[in-house]
């Protein structure tokens, strides 16, 4: 894949280790504006740590490559500065923080692109006629406004509440890390309409996903392989069909 | 310690606020203590004789007793006759009778602190008493007050227009003989505020002291006395700050709470004494005894504390529910950074048949501070029915600090419920992250997760002190977290 003109991603050569292991090596992706990308790749091969990396956790050693976000030399920045710029990620495993309002959270992370953007404030009361409108969207109750960050949600409800932050955010470029694992059909439907909702010319998006379930719901432009931290196979939506009906080892022999 | 540990940990701990000196011309009285200062005090407030001799048989009792040492505290040795034990801001009068006489200086000072006694108390709908050093400047709202038939005024006025109140009800919770620094306060208090609310009256507004130390080498010893009578309901609220200096301060104070049948108090803390500085130089020793008896039958008296500051807090708000049916609360948030001590919970002594208390206790510690929750959970034989719900959380950030927790339970009485929940847990590096990915600075993801934490306290508190005490908390534990 070549450099394209408006480019939304583009990492060169990442590697990656953890605790001195290497789990991402050298590997290379190109995310044009608009597109949505579908990471795939057996247990361990590196999809999460990816995730992970773009969006700045620490803990993660980059020892080659570079990564450009909209141009901009994406691992210098802290994570909450990559947030502001418009990156999101969906977490696997979203964590609890009790007596923090979902609201309040939501509030505090649209303000503080705002502030970075140069704007005020979101009004109080707008932007809980927002959250409303996206919470439809979503299928969520209206108890969930006065609920706490995650605390007491069912495995769906994280997913859910994931995908709602981004559609309040609306980043220019989501990474959605297995939002898809653990849902049930109906759930997965919602997830996905969510997903598709936000499909625009000027914006991404990464799929990282152990299934392509989800894919018959959210159609990717690119399906992408990761075996051992390295992207083994790309190609269109009949790749993942394949994966589904060949199973991870053909490629992983292939890279082998 | 990971990386980012340790940038957190520099981040610990922004300079404190109101650690400003106010240049004012001060009436002090030479260190020392014996019945001589006693006797100065007490004439000097034109005590009646009652009064003195309450005193003075406190200072004898003082005299034969031993600085208690049970506490999981470290404390430098105090001593005694080297602290002033009056000191009161010098006004050409006795002592202002309304606002436009109060030295602008002080008025000054509290614009600083942020509790200006004119404008911004009448917006709060907050009616006001502020102690400096040892004496009471200001009270407001008096007159709506008055219209009320509520008495709220510094507890020297109180002497003089309600000396029979004070007869009855002084020492009738805390005795003079209590502790040793309840004690020392009985023999040396030189001002405080003093509130009665009668027969069915709800009090129409919060009332709030606000305590501040400014004069070097002086005690604040302030004496709060706060009756409700049958029925009757307030909401009181006390704020303290003091300026920075390299050497410990003592602060004794007693308050007293009393309510008689089917009253309510509730009454708040929002301390932030000078904790001193990063390496544990100064700051004030908080040894404080506060107690509330719910004499009355369905009587109610509710504790809320955020203790932010002081080097050393040791202080246990306390009910005693004599009353039938009647109900005791303690909701605490005691943070310790840097060097800072506390030695911080409650009791509950049910003596009456059907009581309720409830505690919750959050404990955050960061830095090398150590944080103790020690509390007493007492069913008396009396206490058919009696039901007590502790909870305490404790918050670590970092690994230099502490947080211990002492529950001490003793039930009489076998048809009695006590339940007891605890946990300890850190900040973990998941909630962090989180909220990093949300665009959210560190600091400001830290203070929310820390006020998450306290969220079940803090609503017990006034909307508008809630706000504060969530802004204090945040300044004194910036970007802590381990």
């Amino acid at each position: 894949m070549g450099e394209r003109e408006s480019s939304m991603l583009s990492i060169k050569g990442l590697s990656v280790t953890v605790d001195g292991k290497p789990i991402i090596n050298g590997l290379n992706l190109e995310v044009g504006a608009g597109e949505v990308h579908a990471i795939m790749g057996p247990n361990g091969s590196g999809k999460s740590t990816l995730a992970y990396v773009l969006a700045g956790r620490p803990g993660y050693t980059v020892t080659a490559g570079t990564v450009h976000y909209l141009g901009q030399d994406l691992l210098a920045l802290p994570p909450e500065e990559r947030a502001r710029r418009g990156l999101f990620l969906g977490f696997q495993y979203p964590v609890e923080i009790p007596g923090v309002n979902n609201v309040y959270l939501l509030k505090a992370a649209v303000n503080a692109v705002r502030t970075v953007h140069g704007l005020p404030e979101v009004d109080a009361f707008d932007f809980l006629g927002l959250v409303r409108e996206k919470m439809k969207l979503m299928h969520m109750e209206d108890s969930f406004l006065s609920r706490a960050v995650n605390e007491g949600f069912s495995g769906g409800e994280k997913k859910r509440n994931e995908i709602l932050q981004m559609l309040v955010l609306e980043p220019r470029l989501a990474i959605l890390d297995e939002t898809d694992s653990g849902l049930d059909i109906d759930a997965l439907k919602v997830v996905a309409a969510g997903v598709n909702s936000q499909r625009a010319p000027d914006r991404s998006c990464v799929l990282v996903t152990h299934y392509q379930r989800l894919l018959e719901y959210v159609v990717p432009d690119y399906v992408h392989v990761l075996v051992r931290g390295r992207i083994a196979r790309s190609g269109d939506r009949t790749l993942a069909l394949e994966l589904e009906r060949r199973g991870y080892d053909f490629i992983a022999g292939e890279a082998a | 310690m990971s990386e980012s540990a340790r940038q957190l940990e520099d981040l610990i701990g922004r300079g404190y606020r109101h650690g400003f000196v106010t240049e004012i011309e001060a009436d002090t009285v030479p260190p020392g203590l014996d019945e001589d200062v006693v006797r100065l005090i007490s004439r000097k407030k034109a005590e009646p004789a009652f009064l003195t001799e309450w005193r003075l048989k406190a200072l004898r009792h003082w005299l034969t007793m031993k600085e208690p040492h049970w506490a999981h505290l470290k404390v430098a040795p105090i001593d005694y006759q080297a602290i002033s034990y009056y000191s009161a801001p010098k006004s050409k009068k006795d002592g202002p009778k309304s606002l436009d006489e109060v030295d602008p200086k002080l008025l000054e000072t509290y614009e600083k602190l942020g509790v200006p006694l004119h404008e911004r108390a009448r917006l709060a709908g907050v009616a006001v008493d502020a102690v400096f050093d040892s004496v009471s400047v200001a009270t407001t709202f008096k007159d709506r007050l008055a219209a009320a038939g509520v008495v709220f005024s510094p507890f020297s006025e109180a002497v003089r227009t309600h000396p029979e109140l004070i007869e009855q009800y002084l020492g009738s919770v805390v005795p003079y003989s209590d502790n040793f620094f309840a004690t020392l306060n009985s023999a040396v208090f030189s001002d405080g505020s003093f509130v009665y609310v009668p027969k069915g009256v709800r009090c129409p507004m919060e009332l709030s002291t606000y305590f501040r130390i400014n004069a070097m080498n002086t005690g604040q010893f302030e004496r709060t006395l706060i009756i409700a009578d049958e029925g009757a309901y307030v909401s009181y609220l006390e704020g303290c700050s003091a300026p920075q200096r390299d050497e410990n301060q003592l602060h004794a104070a007693v308050v007293e709470l009393v309510t008689l049948d089917d009253a309510y108090i509730k009454y708040s803390t929002v301390q932030n004494w000078y904790p001193g500085d990063a390496e544990g130089r100064g700051g004030i020793y908080n040894f404080v005894t506060k107690r509330g008896e719910c004499r009355g039958r369905n009587s109610h008296i509710s504790w809320t504390q955020v203790e932010t500051g002081s080097a050393i807090t040791w202080k246990y708000p306390s009910c005693v529910l004599r009353g039938e049916g009647s109900i005791g609360e303690f909701y605490s948030v005691a943070t310790v950074n840097h060097h800072q001590q506390a030695d911080t919970g409650t009791k509950m002594i049910h003596i009456g048949r059907d009581t309720r208390s409830t505690i919750i206790s959050k404990g955050i510690s960061a830095g090398q501070g150590q944080n103790t929750y020690r509390g007493l959970v007492k069913i008396l034989p009396s206490a058919q029915g009696a039901r007590n719900f502790t909870q305490c959380d404790s918050l670590l950030m970092g690994g230099r600090c502490g947080a211990h927790t002492f529950p001490y339970v003793e039930v009489k009485n076998p048809s009695a419920t006590v339940e007891h929940e605890a946990s300890t847990s850190k900040i973990s590096d998941d909630q962090l992250f989180y909220l990093l990915a949300r665009g959210i600075g560190e600091e400001d993801a830290v203070n929310m997760i820390v006020s998450g934490f306290c969220k079940s306290v803090f609503k017990e508190l006034p909307m508008e002190f809630a706000v504060e005490a969530t802004k204090l908390l945040a300044v004194s534990l910036e970007g802590a977290v381990g």
